[in-house]
């Protein structure tokens, strides 16, 4: 029980962090020059934007509930569960950032998500 | 078309650096906390004491600093390459994990868990077909795109 607790903190958590940090780095733009003096720039921008703020705030409680889970199970039970993200991560790119989440990308997240059911049944 | 290629090349390295330093960063992490054991108990002493254990850990720090290198291949990947296409692309890491369990720290992987690995390789396999980008670039703040670019 307790551990569900968990994985449910770090999926909601998790996934809601990245988002928001997604959204920050959207607001900056596309990343042409990977010198370390432009990529440090780009680092220095990003914790400018608040919405990087928020999502780092979701996920350092993401990952304060995966080092408890990372504690009492298994990495290769653990991991691959908070892959139920990559669920809620396709409908938060469609709803919240407005991506066009194709037919072929949709299936593929099906597909994702049945092995994560497998993962955890297995 | 040439861009696209080069959007397409850029995406694929920044992916294998995210999944590569985020399987390490989560073996070498589970590798420390297992050793560190979880709080005795669900008090603020006893999570000190807990966290106290986990910061002196090498492992950990390891895992902790593959870790940052993974987030920053993430935050540059996402300037450019939508969230529902780098999130699932990034699921390939589920592929690694196992093996990296299984044959560094001696975990039993199941047939069946090995089957659920293998439908997360074909789906990630499926959205790695899909554009990388679909929301035009630098629509969301033109302003900030240029001066980025400016540099």
């Amino acid at each position: 029980m307790q551990i569900a607790f968990f994985v449910l903190l770090v999926v909601m958590a998790g996934t809601s962090g990245e988002m928001f940090v997604s959204r920050a780095m959207k607001e900056i733009g596309e990343v042409t020059s990977f010198r370390p003096a432009s990529i440090a720039r780009v680092v220095l921008r990003a914790l400018g934007q608040s919405w990087m703020w928020a999502g780092l705030a979701m996920m350092a409680l993401a990952f304060f509930s995966l080092l408890v889970l990372l504690s009492r199970a298994n990495v290769s039970f653990v991991v691959p569960v908070t892959a139920l993200s990559y669920v809620m991560a396709a409908l938060g790119g469609r709803f919240f950032l407005r991506e066009q989440v194709s037919a072929g990308r949709w299936m593929g997240v099906a597909l994702v998500c049945l092995g994560v059911a497998l993962v955890w049944a297995g | 078309m040439p861009s696209g290629q080069k959007l397409r090349g850029k995406t694929a390295v920044l992916l294998f650096l995210m999944v590569f330093f985020g399987a390490v960063g989560d073996t070498l992490l589970g590798k420390g906390m297992r050793a560190v054991g979880p709080p005795g108990a669900w008090n603020p002493a006893e999570i000190t004491a807990f966290l106290g254990r986990a910061v002196v850990s090498p492992a950990v720090w390891l895992g902790f600093s593959s870790l940052l290198l993974f987030f920053l291949s993430y935050m540059l990947v996402l300037t450019w390459a939508d969230f529902s296409y780098v999130l699932p692309a990034s699921a390939a890491s589920y592929a690694v994990v196992p093996l990296l369990g299984h044959f560094f720290l001696g975990e039993a992987v199941s047939p069946v868990r090995w089957t659920g690995v293998a439908l997360i390789a074909l789906g990630v396999g499926l959205v790695g077909q899909t554009p990388p980008s679909t929301a035009p670039l630098g629509s969301v703040a033109p302003a900030e795109v240029e001066t980025a670019q400016g540099d």
